[in-house]
C-alpha cells in the first residue's frame, strides 16, 4: 500500500505532520503512558505520596470479587445490546432492501437517530419509562407491574439495554444496507434461477456474504456497548440502584473521579485498554481474510 | 428439451416503453440468437423469459405450458450471466451443486453430475477453488457448467462473451456451439456483436427499439434484410445506403446522387414514378470500374488479402467498398454497382421492396 | 381452455402474494420508523405543556399549548431544580465544540495523511503506525491523566480543552490516507511535469478530489463532537461553558418528578436540532464516507 511516485523533500511533510503528532503525543500517549505508570502506583491515605506496587493494583482489581461481577454485567449488557441492535438492524436492512415504493424516504427516517447522542437516549427513554411522568412508565404501573427502575435493579439493567441497543440501531442499519446493497444482484438472480427460494436465497447466499460487514458491527457494538453508553448509565441511572448497572467503564469513573483511587482505576483502565486492542486486532485479521471481492 | 413460444410480448418500464409486441416461436433445440444495439430490448427479452423481469402484456410458453405467472425458480430453465454471477462465497464445486442441491438430489447423484459436466467444460481440476481464484473465461466455464448440470428445458445466454479478451471470445463462441448441439438443448443467446449472432444462431432475431426487425436464419438475413436497420446491422462494414427515385414503370431506380439510371435484376418494384426508394449495396460488392460512381476514396485500410477503401461521392455521400487486392491508393476511382446485388428499400420506411412488391 | 384458466388463477394467486408480501415489508418498516419517531415524537409534545400536566403524567398525544413559553424558558432561562443554564449558552457551546472538532480534525488529518502518502522520510511509517495506535483507545480509557494534563496546561474550562484531545485521533487520518492512496500516480507526474509543487498539488488537485470525503467526515465528526458525554462532564464544571448534552442530563438530577420537565423536554429537543439537521441535510455524503471508512 505505497504510492511510487512522490515528492521530494523532508521540511515539509514533517511540518505537516507535526500537528497531529503533536495533539496525538500530548492528549493520548502521554496521558496513556500516565495511565499505565498509574497502574503501577498507590497512594497513601492522603494522596500525598504514591509507592510502586508493580501488579498489585491489578491482582487487587483481578481477585475483587464486585469487579468481577461488575465484568459479568457488563459481559451481560454488551451482549444483549450487541444482539438486539444486529438483530433488527439486519431486519430492517434487509427490508428496506427490497424494492418498494418510498424505499428512499424509509432508509431516510431509519438512519437519522445515529444523530442522537447516547445521553440523549437515555433522557428520551428516561420521559417515556420514569415511573410518575412517563407514558410507558405509567401504564406499567397502572396494568399492576411495579415499575420503578430507581429501585428495581434488573428493571434498571433493562431499560439501560434497551437505551443503548435502541440508539446503536441506526449505524447498523448502515451498514448492513451498504452491505446488502454492495450484493451484485446478477448472484441474487442466479440463486433465484437456480430454484431458490427468497428465506433459502438470504441464509445460503446474502448472510454468508454479509458475514465480515457482521462481524465488524459485531466488534464495533460491543467497543460501544463497553465505552459510549457511559453517558447512558450516567444520565440514567448512575450504576444503580446499587451496582445494578455498574459496568466497567462506569467503575473506571467512579473509582477515578468520585472516590479518587487513581491507581486502581489507572489499573481498571490499562486492563479495558487491553482488551479494546485484542478485539480490535481480532477484527482486523478476520475481515482481512474473509473479503471476497 | 423443449419448444418456446413468446406470445406478443410487450414491455414498459413506467412511461418508457421497452418491447412492443415481440412474437417467437422457437423449436427444440435450437440456438436462437437475439441481437440488436444497446437499449433495443434483447436482455429485457431474455429476462422476461427467465422470470426476472415480468412482461406489461404477453405470454411466455415453454413446452406448452404457460409459465408467465411462475418466478425464476419454477421455470426449470438456466442462465449464464454477462459477470457469470458466481456465488462468491463457495466453491466451484458448491457453484455447480448449489441447484441440484436444492431439488433435493442425492449427494452421490450431484457428483456424478458436477463431474460430468467438469470434464466436458475442461474444469475437472478446479472444483475446489474459489471463483475470485480463477480467470475470466474459466469463470465463464464455471457459469456454464452451472446451468449444464441442471439439464433444463432452456439455456439463457446473457452477453456471456462480452467481458472476454478477443481471442478467448473467438475460442469460447465456438465451443458453446459446440456444446449447445451436442446437449440438444434449446437456448437463446443474447448479443450486441453481429459476427457473434452470424456464426451461433440456427435463426436470429435482430431487435431494433423494441421490436423484432427479422426473425430468419443468418443467410436469409444476409441475403435478403427485411429493412434498412437490419441491412445496415449485418455485415461488416455496414451496407452503404444511396437514395433513389423509382423511374416511370418501376423498373428501375434513378441515383439522386449522379442520376444513373439502374435497372431491377429481380423484375419492377410497385408504385408511381417518384417513389422515394434507397438503395443498399454491400462494400465488398462494389467493382472498380466507369460508368457508375465517382469514388474520391480518401482513406485505405489494407487488411492484408483485402482493402477497405473510405471515400465520398461527388455530393458528399460518404461510400465504403472493400475490394480484393492491396494496391489501393487515395484518390478518384470509379465504381460500379452489379445489379444482382442491389436491394431495394422504401425510402420512408427503410422496408424491404420485393419485386412485384 | 383448461390451460388458460389454470394460467389466470396462478397469475392471481401470484399477484395476490406480491401484494401481500409487499404489505409485510411495509408495515414492518413503518413499525421500525415509528419505534424510532416515537420517543422523539413523545418528547416534542411535552415540551408543550405546562410543567405540572407533565408531573401529572397526564401528557396526551397532541400538543399543548405551552410551545412558546417553554422554548422561551429554556433557551434564555435554563430549567432544573437548581440554577439552570439557559440552552441557547449551552447549545452554542456545543455548536462551536462540534464545529471546532469537526474542523480541526478534517484539516490536521488532510495535511497528515498528504505527508505520510505523497513524501518519503525518516520514520514515516513510525509515524503512521503511532496515529493509527490511537484508533484503539477511546478518551474514555485515559480520562484520568488526560484530565490531569489539560489542569497542568491550564486548559479546563475553556474551548480548547474540550476540542483539542479529541482532535488526537486517527479515524479521519486513516480514511484520507486510504483515499489518497486511490488517487492515481499520473496525477501527481502530471502536477510534476507541470512544475507544481507538493503545496500546489495538494490545494489544486488534492483538495478538490476530497471534497466528498470531507463532506462526509464534517457530518462524522461533528455528531461526534456534539455528542461527546464524559468528557465534557470531566472538564467543565464552571456552568457557562457547558455544553447542551452534559448540561441536559444534569438538569434532570436525579430524575426527581419534581423537575422542570416542561423545560427539560424543550431543551432536549433544541439539543437533538442541530446533529439531525446535519445529518438529514447531508445524508448522502455522509453514508457513503461512514460506509468506507470501515475499510
Amino acid at each position: 500500500m505505497e504510492k511510487k511516485v512522490y515528492f521530494r523533500g523532508i521540511a515539509l511533510p514533517y511540518f505537516l505532520l507535526l500537528p497531529q503528532l503533536i495533539i496525538t503525543g500530548l492528549f493520548f500517549f502521554w496521558p496513556a503512558g500516565q495511565a499505565v505508570y498509574q497502574s503501577f502506583l498507590r497512594e497513601d491515605a492522603f494522596g500525598l505520596s504514591s509507592t510502586f506496587v508493580g501488579f498489585e493494583n491489578f491482582a487487587d482489581v483481578l481477585s475483587d470479587p464486585t469487579w468481577l461481577q461488575s465484568a459479568l454485567r457488563t459481559l451481560l449488557f454488551s451482549s444483549s445490546v450487541a444482539v438486539l441492535a444486529l438483530g433488527f438492524a439486519l431486519f430492517l436492512a434487509v427490508q428496506a432492501d427490497k424494492h418498494i415504493r418510498g424505499a428512499n424516504t424509509y432508509k431516510t427516517l431509519l438512519i437519522w437517530p445515529y444523530a442522537v447522542a447516547p445521553a440523549i437516549a437515555a433522557v428520551l427513554w428516561l420521559f417515556m419509562f420514569h415511573p410518575s411522568i412517563g407514558l410507558f412508565g405509567r401504564m406499567l404501573n397502572g396494568m399492576g407491574i411495579p415499575w420503578d427502575y430507581k429501585l428495581n435493579g434488573n428493571q434498571a439493567m433493562l431499560l439501560i439495554i434497551l437505551a443503548a441497543a435502541w440508539k446503536q440501531v441506526s449505524y447498523n442499519f448502515i451498514f448492513f444496507l451498504a452491505g446488502l446493497q454492495s450484493i451484485p444482484k446478477a448472484v441474487l438472480e442466479a440463486a433465484s434461477i437456480d430454484g431458490a427460494r427468497p428465506m433459502r436465497r438470504f441464509w445460503t447466499v446474502v448472510f454468508p456474504l454479509l458475514s465480515p460487514t457482521a462481524f465488524f458491527l459485531l466488534v464495533v457494538n460491543l467497543v460501544y456497548a463497553f465505552f459510549d453508553t457511559f453517558g447512558i448509565i450516567h444520565s440514567l441511572t448512575q450504576g444503580g440502584p446499587g451496582k445494578a448497572t455498574e459496568t466497567l467503564i462506569y467503575r473506571v469513573y467512579t473509582d477515578g473521579v468520585m472516590n479518587l483511587n487513581f491507581g486502581s482505576s489507572a489499573a481498571q483502565s490499562v486492563i479495558l485498554m487491553i482488551l479494546v486492542v485484542c478485539l480490535t486486532v481480532v477484527q482486523f485479521r478476520y475481515v482481512e481474510r474473509k473479503v471476497h471481492y | 428439451m423443449a419448444t418456446l413460444n413468446l406470445r406478443h410480448i410487450k414491455k414498459s418500464f413506467g412511461p418508457t416503453h421497452v418491447l412492443h409486441g415481440v412474437d417467437l416461436d422457437v423449436r427444440d433445440g435450437e440456438m436462437i440468437v437475439i441481437v440488436g444495439a444497446s437499449g433495443c430490448g434483447k436482455s429485457t427479452l431474455l429476462r422476461i423469459v427467465a422470470g426476472l423481469e415480468t412482461a406489461s402484456s404477453g405470454d411466455v410458453i415453454i413446452n406448452g405450458q404457460n409459465v408467465t405467472p411462475l418466478e425464476p425458480a419454477d421455470r426449470d430453465v438456466a442462465m449464464v450471466f454477462q459477470n457469470y454471477a458466481l456465488y462468491p462465497h463457495m466453491s466451484v464445486f458448491q457453484n455447480m451443486a448449489y441447484g441440484l442441491k436444492i431439488r433435493g438430489m442425492p449427494r452421490d447423484k450431484i457428483i456424478k453430475r458436477v463431474d460430468e459436466a467438469a470434464k466436458l467444460l475442461g474444469i475437472g481440476a478446479l472444483l475446489e477453488r474459489k471463483p475470485r481464484q480463477l480467470s475470466g473465461g474459466q469463470r465463464q466455464r464455471v457459469a456454464m457448467g452451472r446451468a449444464i448440470v441442471r439439464e433444463p428445458k432452456l439455456f439463457l445466454f446473457d452477453e456471456p462473451l462480452s467481458n472476454l479478451d478477443a481471442k478467448l471470445r473467438v475460442q469460447m463462441r465456438a465451443e458453446i456451439r459446440q456444446l449447445q448441439k451436442r446437449l440438444g438443448v434449446t437456448s437463446l443467446f443474447v448479443t450486441h456483436d453481429q459476427v457473434e449472432a452470424m456464426t451461433l444462431g440456427d435463426r436470429l432475431v435482430v431487435m431494433h427499439a423494441g421490436h423484432a426487425a427479422q426473425i430468419a436464419t443468418p443467410m436469409e438475413i444476409w441475403e435478403k434484410p427485411a429493412d434498412t436497420y437490419v441491412a445496415g446491422f449485418i455485415g461488416s462494414p455496414s451496407m452503404n445506403f444511396l437514395p433513389a427515385t423509382l423511374i416511370q414503370g418501376g423498373g428501375a431506380a434513378q441515383l439522386d446522387t449522379n442520376g444513373l439510371i439502374l435497372p431491377f435484376a429481380d423484375g419492377p418494384r410497385a408504385g408511381e414514378a417518384g417513389r422515394k426508394l434507397t438503395l443498399g449495396i454491400r462494400p465488398e460488392h462494389l467493382r472498380i470500374g466507369q460508368g457508375g460512381l465517382e469514388l474520391l476514396v480518401d482513406l485505405v485500410e489494407p487488411l492484408g488479402g483485402e482493402s477497405v477503401l473510405h471515400g465520398k461521392l461527388p455530393d458528399g455521400t460518404p461510400l465504403t467498398a472493400r475490394l480484393q487486392g492491396a494496391t489501393y491508393a487515395d484518390g478518384q476511382m470509379g465504381v460500379i454497382l452489379p445489379l444482382e446485388w442491389l436491394h431495394v428499400f422504401d425510402g420512408e420506411t427503410g422496408k424491404r421492396i420485393e419485386a412485384g412488391a | 381452455m383448461g390451460a388458460t384458466l389454470d394460467v389466470n388463477a396462478l397469475a392471481d394467486r401470484t399477484r395476490r402474494r406480491q401484494r401481500r408480501e409487499a404489505f409485510v415489508t411495509h408495515l414492518c418498516l413503518i413499525i421500525g420508523v415509528l419505534i424510532f419517531a416515537f420517543p422523539i415524537y413523545l418528547t416534542v409534545i411535552g415540551s408543550t405543556h405546562d410543567v405540572n400536566t407533565i408531573g401529572r403524567g397526564d401528557v396526551p398525544l397532541v400538543p399543548g399549548g405551552e410551545a412558546v413559553a417553554n422554548y422561551a424558558q429554556a433557551w434564555g432561562v435554563g430549567g432544573g431544580r437548581f440554577m439552570g443554564v439557559p440552552a441557547g449558552v449551552m447549545l452554542m457551546n456545543s455548536i462551536i465544540m462540534a464545529m471546532c472538532v469537526a474542523i480541526g480534525k478534517i484539516v490536521i488529518s488532510l495535511t497528515s495523511a498528504y505527508a505520510v502518502v505523497f513524501f518519503r522520510f525518516p520514520f514515516r511509517m513510525l509515524f503512521f503506525w503511532l496515529i493509527f495506535i490511537t484508533l484503539m483507545l477511546p478518551v474514555e480509557v485515559r480520562i484520568i491523566p488526560t484530565i490531569q494534563v489539560m489542569v497542568d496546561l491550564n486548559m479546563t474550562n475553556t474551548y480548547q480543552g474540550l476540542i483539542v484531545p479529541l482532535i488526537a485521533s486517527a479515524t479521519a487520518t486513516l480514511l484520507f490516507r486510504q483515499f489518497f492512496l486511490t488517487i492515481p500516480d499520473e496525477y501527481v507526474e502530471a502536477a510534476k511535469i507541470d512544475g507544481a509543487g507538493p503545496i500546489r498539488f495538494f490545494v489544486d488537485v488534492v483538495l478538490p478530489l476530497s471534497r466528498t470525503n470531507v463532506a462526509a467526515l464534517f457530518v462524522i465528526l461533528f455528531i461526534f463532537g456534539w455528542n461527546q458525554y464524559l468528557w465534557p462532564l470531566l472538564i467543565v464544571n464552571d456552568r457557562s461553558m457547558e455544553t447542551v448534552v452534559v448540561g441536559l442530563t444534569k438538569m434532570i438530577g436525579s430524575g426527581d418528578a419534581q423537575n422542570e420537565w416542561n423545560v427539560i423536554m424543550a431543551t432536549a429537543v433544541l439539543a437533538l436540532l442541530p446533529p439531525v439537521a446535519v445529518v438529514f441535510l447531508m445524508q448522502r455524503w455522509f453514508v457513503k464516507g461512514l460506509t468506507e471508512t470501515e475499510k
